[in-house]
């Protein structure tokens, strides 16, 4: 058998990079529900970013006339008011710049931690990477929010450190994903091929290592946001996360909860808005999963 | 099967130790101690009070000085329930958030893994998408938003069920909206796997022979197919177990239910450091336990497990 | 073998063939297009008969298989006609389908580990066809179960009955499964490449004891397969098939000896043979199998035959007697060897 030579430039190009994307990108289009919670996502973080513009009270201006009055357009309580007087539609829109926020730095946190971490254990491999990943599976069968909770009590109630705490909780699945994949194309031979051809480890990082790891990445995260979303709500919601005057959706609900019986839009308003872009992050990241690695459902 | 469960137990008590260790420095380290909230107390008393409650000891004397005292069963008193010790506190919550927890499985095997099934055998007609959406909604929406809103449509607006509290422990109408926001959720997510599990097994080689057999749908379903179909339901039990406890935290405070999770909570904002540790080694203990039963289960029916 | 002669009450005692095919044709809805499997197949089955059904993977000769058993998916419908014992069995509703399954037409699977249940045990999985079919009494259920994994030179049956599949040998396994496709004495035996997923050794054992089951009960069998070699040694008449139609059909021994459509040439020739000069190449047949969402308008082999003309590319040849009880889908009047 003969053998065909290669060069070095054939092998640093990626196999299929580029027509996976394109073929993920129109499978995920065709998705009606993933593009649905898409729009729904943009609107909502439309809102969130315009929040002060669109208002027209500010979301911590008390105002002793109009205690827990019902949505009326012309006053410009477009979600009545709370308890304390304080315009629902605008805690409303800041709680949802809360939510998102912690949504995404709280997901890049866990996703720093647990790509380097899980790069780490697997590219090391032996010993390490199994003490590595003992420490994994110890931590993933402990109940989190119990740790979520004496996290939010040992930091305080600062905001920042409120996301740090989520994404420390939420890397290990990250991990697992990355050192798989990093384990897996360590072996792989053409990476060996590409070492002794002389290609630049920078170059088969970059051509070969990233185009394999950010299609789990992408769905992790849009899988994520919603989960930290959840722990931030519900902290909130406990009375553990953000602290007045800020408000996110979490203590909203809970004030809510409160009311619900004199003032049910305090309630059904915030609900609505954690419920739907619940929805639709899930259906994004199901999308997201089913375009870039579509199975029989 | 003793060795099985031998090696288990003894694999899990690094586990334990970690969660002692972790939640011991956790909250010694928190900012504010246990009497910080109160009325500002006189140098020698807070020295006696100090004294007493080993606040006084370097971190290392304090976290060897209760491990001991855990390993005789003695979790100390609570900081802020001043009368009661932590495994007393423990003692009488404890049938509460049983009664809670062990319906809400109860409920999620049942009619989590019945809907299920029945969206698996109706695949892709009215009834798989309504049960599916149905679950889709469980899953995404989290259960202090929909114990809130199950109360304000049963309790406020149709006024069938009280709101929240315990009654005497021993009336059904304080613990039906509860046990259903806590359960909804494990029953959602129970159905979506029931139907996948049992869409698969349908598919699978054996059931074309049982079809071939000439046996009837449903000895086929129920006989055949079910079976295959539920072990992943069984394994799930454990993670199920996990999210229970984890949601009664929330639906005890939200009904006012005198059980563990409340005093968790309670316990977390007063930094009552002994009561939170002890509820968190006692949930602890009884994850790995719930876990360790459930793999001897699967065990027991997954017959190329079994050791003979 | 046990027990009563009497005929069952659902046995009408219909004289002629036992089965008859005539033009089946199966097609599956897929996302990417209807996919016909089958496509116009015509064939009898006498009482007592052994039909071998080969070719490729995609001549649709399982597919005709599931189509006779009504054991199609969601997604595949057949049309035709399909007569069991003078009955018309196609398309007929699931519980009158389920009288006859299991009992008159028993069918055995490729591979016996997944198509036995993993989660009973094996004698369950075989009283369970008379306590459901013949209302029998569980103890005697049982005793009959020994019995006829006994038939089946199973070694300590009692002890088996208790064991689950995994606990077997695959050679055991098919046994049982053969076993179970026996209980109720079928007049047809369906059997979907039984000796594929086993060792060569095994296969030899599994077709000895089919044909001896088939010498005490008088069953027809019909075996698919995609070994000539199988065939051989088996089968009293044999039927090839092509992009789910049959191409050549007669008697074991003349298809062997004087194949008259390019395709079972093309197929005995590919077969290696103990005598065979080992020097060469192994000859292939070039080409691919038809594509079964997009079959060509005329013959399926056309494409990958030395002989095809512009005719054989337009349109499908019939299949057409050349001889008693031998017939072939081809435009060639005769093939020499």
């Amino acid at each position: 058998m003969s053998v065909t030579p290669f060069d070095a430039a054939s092998v640093t190009m990626p196999a299929e990079g580029t027509s996976l994307w394109k073929s993920a990108r129109r499978r995920l289009v065709r998705n009606r529900a993933a593009m649905g919670g898409l729009i729904v996502l943009t609107i909502i973080a439309a809102l969130a970013i315009l929040a002060p513009y669109i208002s027209a009270h500010a979301m911590d201006d008390i105002s002793w006339e109009n205690i827990g009055t019902p949505p009326d357009w012309a006053s410009g309580y477009y979600f009545g008011t709370d308890s304390n007087g304080r315009d629902l539609f605008a805690r409303t829109l800041y709680g949802a710049r809360v939510s998102l926020m912690v949504g995404i730095l709280a997901s890049i946190v866990s996703l720093v931690i647990g790509v380097i971490y899980g790069a780490v254990a697997g590219y090391l491999g032996g010993t390490v990477d199994n003490v590595m990943m003992r420490i994994v599976d110890i931590l993933y069968s402990l109940p989190f929010m119990f740790f979520v909770i004496l996290l939010t009590v040992f930091f305080g109630r600062n905001i920042l450190l409120i996301f740090v705490a989520i994404g420390a909780v939420q890397w290990l699945d990250m991990a697992r994903i990355v050192r798989g994949q990093t384990m897996a194309l360590k072996h792989r031979e053409f990476i060996e091929a590409a070492h002794a051809f002389g290609a630049s480890s920078t170059a088969i990082v970059r051509r070969h290592i990233i185009p394999n790891i950010l299609g789990p990445v992408m769905v992790f995260v849009t899988l994520t946001v919603p989960q930290v979303i959840l722990l931030e709500s519900f902290l909130s919601f406990l009375g553990l996360g953000v602290q007045e005057p800020m408000t996110s959706w979490g203590v909203l609900i809970s004030d809510g909860a409160r009311e619900m019986e004199t003032a049910p839009w305090s309630l059904l308003f915030p609900a609505t808005f954690l419920a739907v872009t619940l929805f639709a992050l899930n259906f994004l990241g199901d999308g997201l999963r089913d375009a870039l690695d579509p199975k029989d459902r | 099967m003793f060795s099985f469960v031998a090696k288990r137990l003894l694999g899990a008590v690094p586990t334990l130790f970690v969660i002692i260790t972790i939640a011991f420095f956790m909250i010694r380290l928190a900012p504010g101690g246990p009497f910080d909230s109160e009325r500002a107390v006189p140098a020698e008393i807070q020295e006696n009070l100090n004294r007493v409650y080993h606040l006084d000891q370097p971190l290392i004397g304090q976290y060897w000085l209760y491990l001991k005292s855990v390993l005789e069963g003695n979790f100390g008193p609570s900081f802020s329930y001043k009368d009661y010790s932590v495994t007393e506190l423990i003692w009488a919550g404890f049938p509460v958030s049983m009664e809670l927890g062990l319906t809400a499985v109860f409920l999620a095997v049942i009619i989590g893994g019945g809907l299920g099934a029945l969206a698996a055998l109706k695949q892709n007609r009215t009834a798989d998408y309504t049960i599916m959406t149905a679950a889709m909604t469980g899953i995404t929406i989290p259960n202090f938003v929909m114990a809130p809103l199950l109360t304000l449509v049963l309790g406020v607006y149709l006024r069938v069920l009280p709101v929240g509290g315990w009654g005497n422990g021993h009336e059904l109408k304080y613990k039906i909206l509860p046990v259903v926001a806590l359960a909804l959720p494990q029953i959602a997510y129970v159905s979506r796997l029931t139907r996948g599990s049992m869409i698969e097994v349908l598919r699978s080689n054996f059931i074309r022979t049982a079809r071939a057999k000439g046996l009837s749908e449903w000895l086929t379903v129920t006989r055949h197919a079910a079976r295959a179909a539920f072990l992943p339901v069984v394994s799930y039990l454990g993670p199920a177990c996990a999210g229970i406890i984890t949601g009664s935290v929330v639906i005890e405070q939200i009904f006012s239910i005198p059980g563990i999770g409340r005093y968790f909570i309670q316990g977390a904002l007063n930094r009552d450091y002994t009561l939170v540790m002890g509820v968190v080694i006692f949930y602890g203990v009884l994850i790995i336990l719930f876990n360790l039963l459930v793999d001897v289960l699967y065990g027991v029916l997954d017959p190329k497990l079994a050791h003979r | 073998m046990t027990a009563s002669q009497d005929l069952p009450a659902w046995k009408t005692g219909h004289q002629g063939p036992l089965l008859v095919v005539d033009q089946l044709e199966t097609r599956f809805a897929t996302p990417d297009g209807s996919v016909s499997a089958v496509n116009g197949v015509s064939f009898t089955v006498d009482k007592g008969e052994t039909i071998g059904i080969v070719g490729e993977s995609g001549s649709g000769k399982s597919q005709v298989l599931m189509s006779i058993m009504g054991l199609l998916p969601h997604n595949g419908t057949s049309t035709g006609s399909v007569q069991f014992d003078g009955r018309e069995i196609l398309g007929l509703r699931r519980e009158e389908l389920n009288k006859i399954r299991g009992t008159q037409m028993a069918m055995i699977f490729q591979d016996p580990m997944t198509a036995l249940n993993p989660y009973l045990t094996v004698g369950r999985q075989l009283t369970e066809v008379l306590t459901f079919h013949q209302s029998m009494n569980p103890a005697l259920a049982r005793e009959q179960a020994r019995e006829v994994l006994e038939q089946v030179h199973i070694p300590e049956p009692g002890k088996r009955l208790d064991m689950y599949p995994h606990e077997l040998s695959g050679g055991m396994r098919q046994r049982v499964m053969i076993a179970m496709g026996m209980l109720c004495r079928p007049d047809l035996l369906i059997a979907d490449e039984p000796t594929t997923a086993l060792d060569v050794t095994i296969q030899a054992e599994i077709l000895d004891l089919l044909a001896e089951q088939q010498a005490v009960t008088g069953t027809a069998i019909i075996l698919v397969t995609h070994d000539l070699g199988v065939v051989a040694g088996l089968c009293d008449r044999v039927m090839v098939m092509y992009g789910g139609r049959i191409v050549e059909q007669g008697p074991v021994r003349d298809i062997f000896y004087d194949p008259q459509h390019p395709y079972t040439r093309a197929l005995l020739l590919s077969m290696p043979r103990l005598d065979d000069d080992l020097s060469g190449d192994l000859p292939t047949i070039a080409g691919q199998p038809p594509n079964l969402a997009r079959m060509p308008p005329g013959c399926a082999f056309a494409p990958r035959c030395g002989f095809a003309s512009d005719q054989c590319r337009i349109s499908v040849p019939p299949l057409r007697e050349i001889a008693p009880g031998r017939a072939k889908a081809c435009t060639l009047d005769r093939l020499v060897a």
